[in-house]
């Protein structure tokens, strides 16, 4: 039976921009002295405001066990979205309404307290979550299996490594029973086979008839767990409908005007060594572009920031085809290298690939432990036409991934 | 039958205590974790909740002697203890919930919860750290041997009452707090100068009996719910003959407590649906 679990109509969030903010918070001398200055005045009393929408005047609806992807750039609205429909935050104008026990995770280990131990912590966010304490007690041991953690149940998670603590976290966000679920980006943590399975998890909970809402940049991932799509554009609802169609719908778009890839701010990024920020494809005269003229050199330039002193720090990137063939990964050098901002500058070296798109694979490690690692940051778009600058003859008859030629030569077999 | 939730700018306040029913889970949870945390990574842990009230107790002690207090039905120690404890909780109360929203800020931006269950979880563990003090009490009235009075039945009244007064300030101050972090200066100095305008080694007779006030002081003086709670405390335990209850100073005790609380659930409620905007 399907019914509508969710209903948002005219949906609108204002926010107010206060100039020379440091921090959100208002010091009571600021409010007395502005409003002593506008009794001064005389005036109407009311100072111009900057606002800002981060929703503007959004509807749509969501069929019960619809598994819907959230889509779109930073600042989009995909998060305050997530916000004001998980009641974190009050909307400005419009209605929303939700059928269903709802639990969102716009985080993982939110409540989590370092002094506690992972026993603890799992009844304690569990709680948080909206779990009950008998429902927590029942699937305990389910939780502690899926994070693997048995040994260190009794330790406070503060000596926790970072990976257990984020599958901790995971673990007990997981076994949620909602009937509508909002996740937030958080698949975004841990190493990869971790990814996977948390993945796993995801299609199974969707799988069982529940309404899933997921905000991700990672199409790959929204494609494969969700069937419906909603792209945002600065606020807008911009298409609702069939993932595919939705997703399709961002990739065109998602350039415009844009000439490199932010990096998704880890959540952790406070505790990483380091971490990548923006991702540009550059063309020979080192100007960021969209696309290469086939036969063309080109540059990636990874900018990334150092938080701590890395010795043997290592910047690498991989080009992947849209099959998820990997073509080829180039590493840096292993460098001492102090904390700051900084960037790393690949250039190809004649390497002459066919026309077509390419995804994009940038790779931060310290030797061979892998600091921030990000799948699918950005896209190498080599255009078929290639720029009068290259010389070169271009014998591009697509087939194969390498249009350079080797070496030929023919000669007679004598003897 | 299917849960249904309407999410309005009005933020509907019908649901809401309701709501704050609902997650009455997530209150232990949160009492249980401030009082697992409370004394981690202390050497002496929970005997913390004795030693400071303690040394305020010995501290006016002291004092109290040198200034030539006098009490006929229990000795000094006693009578300061007996103020000193409920005014312990009363601050720890006060300054822990006024903090317990900006505390917790990593809670209000992630997870929709009635943000009230907050500075009220705080309340838990510094009643159970009065509980603990109250050792000092009862080992003194031992040593003495004071016989409490037949009123200790109304004890639990007071602790009460010293709760809620604590509590409906604590609320409006903890909402004010998310806006402006001034009241995060002025709450160390109310619990500072508080201390001093308590009958702490006084009786507060002695105020209500003095010349030298005007009226309206005296009046102002009652108006403290902790002049109510001090006088209940030693009413119960030393009974009315020394230290009689003053009617007055109940009523108007009460009075601020609820203007307080009313004050602050209501400014609460107003605010509350924006906090994860401004925290």
């Amino acid at each position: 039976m399907s019914y509508t679990a969710i209903q948002v109509e005219n949906l609108t969030k204002q926010y107010v921009l206060r100039q020379q903010q440091a921090s959100n918070y208002t010091a009571l001398r600021d409010v007395i002295v502005d409003k002593a200055k506008s009794m001064l005045s005389g005036g109407t009393g009311k100072t111009t405001k900057d606002t800002f929408l981060a929703l503007d005047d959004i509807s749509f609806s969501i069929q019960a066990g619809d598994r819907v992807g959230i889509i779109g750039r930073n600042g989009a609205g995909k998060s305050t979205l997530l916000k004001v429909l998980s009641r974190i935050v009050a909307p400005t104008k419009g209605r929303i309404t939700l059928e269903g026990r709802i639990a969102s995770l716009l985080e993982v280990g939110t409540g989590f307290h370092p002094e506690l131990t992972g026993r603890e912590n799992v009844f304690l966010n569990g709680s948080i979550l909206g779990m009950s304490k008998s429902e927590i007690t029942k699937k305990f041991d389910e939780i502690v299996a899926f994070a693997e953690v048995e040994r260190f149940l009794d330790t406070p998670v503060k000596r926790y490594s970072s990976g257990m603590y984020v599958r901790l976290a995971f673990a007990v966000a997981a076994h949620l029973e909602p009937e509508i679920l909002i996740v937030d980006e958080v698949l975004a943590v841990g190493d990869a086979a971790f990814q996977k399975k948390c993945l796993g998890r995801m299609r199974e909970v969707a799988g069982e008839g529940r309404t899933v809402l997921f905000v991700s940049h990672n199409m790959d991932a929204v494609q494969r767990l969700c069937n419906k799509g909603i792209l945002l554009n600065k606020g807008r609802l911009v298409m609702e409908g069939d993932i595919n169609a939705v997703t399709n719908k961002y990739l065109e778009t998602f350039n415009e005007g844009q000439t490199w890839y932010d990096i998704p701010k880890p959540i952790d990024a406070a505790d990483r060594a380091a971490y990548g920020i923006r991702l540009q494809v550059e063309n020979i005269s080192q100007i960021p572009v969209m696309e290469v003229p086939i036969g063309d050199d080109y540059y990636f330039r990874i900018y990334f920031k150092v938080n701590r002193r890395i010795e043997g720090f290592i910047a690498a990137i991989g080009l992947v085809t849209l099959l998820d063939q990997s073509v080829r990964t180039t590493w840096s050098e292993p460098v001492d290298i102090e904390p700051g901002e900084y960037y790393a500058l690949f250039k190809n070296d004649g390497i002459i690939l066919t026309d077509g798109q390419y995804k994009l694979t940038v790779g931060l490690s310290k030797g061979t432990t892998v600091i921030h690692y990000i799948e699918n940051a950005g896209l190498l778009t080599i255009s078929e036409v290639s720029s009068l600058v290259n010389d070169k003859q271009i014998i591009n008859t697509k087939s194969g991934l390498i249009i350079n030629q080797m070496k030929v030569e023919i000669e007679k077999v004598t003897g | 039958m299917r849960q249904r939730t309407v999410i309005d700018p009005e933020h509907s306040s019908s649901t809401y205590w309701k709501d704050l029913w609902a997650y009455r889970g997530l209150f232990r949870f949160l009492a249980w974790r401030d009082l697992l945390v409370r004394y981690k990574q202390t050497v002496i842990g929970v005997a913390w909740a004795v030693i400071r009230p303690l040394l305020t107790i010995v501290v006016f002690s002291f004092l109290a002697e040198i200034m030539g207090a006098r009490t006929r039905s229990a000795s000094i120690s006693l009578m300061i203890t007996a103020a000193a404890l409920p005014w312990g909780l009363f601050s720890q109360v006060l300054s822990d919930s006024s903090n317990s929203l900006i505390s917790n800020s990593n809670l209000i931006t992630k997870v929709y919860f009635p943000r009230l269950i907050v500075p009220l979880s705080t309340a838990i563990a510094c009643l159970v750290d009065f509980l603990i003090g109250m050792i000092i009490l009862v080992g003194l009235m031992i040593y003495h041997q004071q016989i409490p009075s037949v009123n200790l039945v109304f004890l639990p009244v007071f602790i009460l009452l010293s709760l809620i007064s604590s509590m409906g300030a604590g609320i409006f101050l903890a909402s004010l707090n998310v806006k402006y972090r001034d009241f995060r200066y002025i709450v160390p100095v109310i619990i500072q100068l508080g201390i001093f305008i308590c009958p702490i080694m006084i009786k507060s007779s002695e105020v209500l009996e003095s010349a030298r006030l005007p009226e309206f002081v005296k009046i102002l003086y009652q108006m403290n719910p902790m002049v109510a709670v001090i006088d209940g405390f030693r009413w119960s335990l030393f009974g009315g003959e020394e230290f009689p209850l003053n009617w007055t100073t109940i009523q108007l005790g009460l009075v601020t407590t609820f203007f307080f609380l009313i004050i602050g659930v209501v400014y609460f409620r107003r605010v509350e649906k924006n906090f994860a905007d401004i925290i």
